[in-house]
């Protein structure tokens, strides 16, 4: 296991009376892991956490291999982290702000001004990188900070809800950019996230957090995977009455945005008992169609959503 | 095929050590500083009176009908004292955004996500005021001391006051060090310069002012701890081994310098983080 870039064992961290993280053990692999839950999961915790922002009260971490408690400057150095809040170096312009980023981080001063220049282009912001960060609309500043947070090369990249307030072709250019590192690059990175898409989009691994607690983790193929089938269901008659009898009988569901729900039919069942209970309890099936397992099934069912 | 492929590329080339990073801190605040005409006027008029005190030396050293301006040991006590105007022009104008400016810019997680702690951070940016603040305390005052031996052409003075230099050098520190501690701190509680250069000045003046009623009140100089302004004053005089301007004891001067010192730190810690927990 000595390839597993963070590892975390037992750590709790309170802010407060409020538990943030509660006994959170998890290991995240190289490559693309989603940091996936509803806000107020402690994703964000999580993070400040590995980068020593916040002690935990109990619990080891390491990250690539270094315990953080020992090693943080090493770790820090090894790492890169795009915030999730709004965040800049004030009276700057881009290629400055990402090569002071880069002196920081230990490049010597002409190889981080070359490396802003080449980021910059590569997160697509080589035309405006003369233009003072605080005059860029929201899209370009989620673009700059994943500049500054890859100008010294970071072995790990923490993002921090990436996509957050972009429009969605600026969403989608975001995606592209974090795919194209993490299957493209070779760069480990960490995405948190509460939009399951995002992290389905770009990641091979998951972690779901959920009130501070981790709700399930794995290879995302392997947690969708064939331990039943998924089926579209919309009926017509007492729903909660009907949605009690599917649990009654092993059936999990959930609601989606519109009147369909998802039903998890465990291995060994099909349609047919859908019918069957359906008839059994004189309710109307008006649409049944077989579908896909998704991320968001996984994350309904890790964390309980009605 | 593109000449230059403009896509992400490993970083293949040297890392230096990251212990120095507060020196990188320094630089860049100096820098853009440096770049600020207005900026640069402050520090002009911050050097008019070494330029008057040097024409003062030099006709002295020159003209004896001017001997009664020769350079006395007070004279530097003098001219350090003039230059506390100076110090709270320029610590408000450097040190009310050096923190509250990236507090605004949440530029703190960006800064403490780097290899540097946060002891390297405050270092980094107190540098930028302690340099600034000594190159009107100290630098013009070694300067007078040094221009006098010039002007004269003879060790004499510099030899019959040795203590000169190092006092010169003390109370220049004790100046520029509280009040950078003292700015700093002010400027982590805020997100807003502006409002952090209102406290400082509010905190100076309003000290002295509360000083300055209290002294009426009791008739006389014993409350003068009270006053930021009137503790530095009375430190410099004791530095300087000249009669102490207020009847506070010195060393009670002292404590309260120190409490102008710790306090900040305490502040400091509690304020730079790269999050701000809010229990």
């Amino acid at each position: 296991m000595a390839d597993l870039v963070v590892q975390l064992q037992q750590v709790s961290v309170t802010y407060g009376k409020t538990h943030a993280l509660t006994n959170v053990s998890a290991t995240f692999a190289p490559g693309a892991v989603g940091l996936l839950g509803p806000n107020g999961a402690g994703k964000s915790t999580l993070l400040r956490a590995l980068l020593g922002f916040v002690s935990p009260d109990q619990g080891a971490m390491s990250v690539l291999g270094l315990d953080v408690r020992a090693h943080p400057r090493e770790i820090r150095r090894r790492i890169g982290y795009m915030p999730e809040t709004d965040a800049h170096i004030p009276g700057m312009n881009a290629v400055t702000f990402v090569a002071y980023c880069g002196r920081l981080a230990g490049l010597p001063a002409a190889d981080a001004m070359q490396r802003a220049h080449e980021v910059l282009f590569y997160v697509g912001l080589g035309e405006a990188r003369y233009r003072n960060s605080e005059t860029y609309s929201t899209g370009m500043k989620q673009r700059l900070k994943l500049g500054q947070a890859l100008v010294h090369d970071p072995d790990l990249l923490f993002l921090d809800e990436p996509t957050n307030g972009l429009d969605p072709k600026g969403r989608d250019e975001m995606l592209a950019l974090v795919q194209d590192l993490a299957h493209n690059k070779g760069v480990n990175l960490i995405l948190s996230s509460h939009l399951l898409p995002d992290v389905e989009a770009t990641c091979h691994h998951v972690v779901v957090l959920d009130k501070g607690r981790v709700a399930t983790h794995g290879p995302i193929a392997e947690l969708k995977g064939p331990t039943g089938r998924v089926f579209e269901l919309r009926i017509k008659g007492d729903l909660p009455a009907f949605v009690d009898v599917l649990r009654a009988h092993q059936m999990d569901c959930h609601g989606t945005d519109d009147d369909v729900m998802r039903v998890f039919v465990p291995a060994g069942m099909g349609a047919q008992d859908v019918f069957g209970l359906a008839a059994q309890h004189r309710v109307q099936v008006r649409h049944l169609r077989p579908s896909v397992p998704t991320l968001e099934d996984v994350f309904a069912r890790a964390v309980g959503e009605p | 095929m593109p000449i230059h492929d403009q896509s992400y590329r490993r970083y293949q080339g040297v890392r230096l050590p990251v212990t120095g990073a507060w020196t990188i801190i320094a630089a860049h605040g100096l820098m853009s500083f440096l770049r600020r005409r207005a900026f640069l006027a402050v520090m002009v008029a911050a050097w008019i009176p070494f330029v008057v005190y040097a024409v003062r030396i030099y006709f002295a050293a020159n003209f004896s009908q001017a001997s009664v301006l020769a350079p006395t040991p007070d004279m530097f006590r003098q001219f350090l004292d003039n230059q506390g105007f100076w110090i709270f022009i320029v610590t408000i104008y450097v040190g009310a955004g050096l923190i509250a400016n990236d507090r605004r810019a949440n530029a703190l997680q960006l800064y403490l996500s780097k290899p540097l702690t946060r002891t390297e951070y405050v270092a980094g940016k107190m540098a930028v005021l302690v340099t600034f603040l000594l190159a009107i305390t100290l630098i013009p005052t070694i300067l007078l001391l040094l221009l006098q031996v010039v002007f004269y052409g003879s060790f004499a003075f510099a030899r019959a006051n040795l203590g000169l230099v190092p006092s010169i050098t003390l109370a220049s520190l004790v100046d520029t060090f509280v009040n950078a501690f003292v700015m700093l701190a002010i400027s982590s509680l805020s997100k807003s310069a502006r409002f952090s250069g209102i406290v400082y000045a509010g905190v100076a003046l309003f000290s002295h002012a509360v000083f300055g009623l209290l002294t009426l009140i009791t008739g006389g100089t014993r409350v003068a701890w009270v006053s930021f302004i009137a503790n530095l004053e009375q430190t410099g005089d004791v530095i300087f081994r000249v009669a102490p301007r207020y009847e506070v004891p010195a060393a009670v001067s002292f404590i309260a310098l120190a409490a102008l010192i710790i306090v900040p730190i305490f502040i400091l810690e509690r304020r730079v983080r790269g999050v701000e927990v809010i229990a």
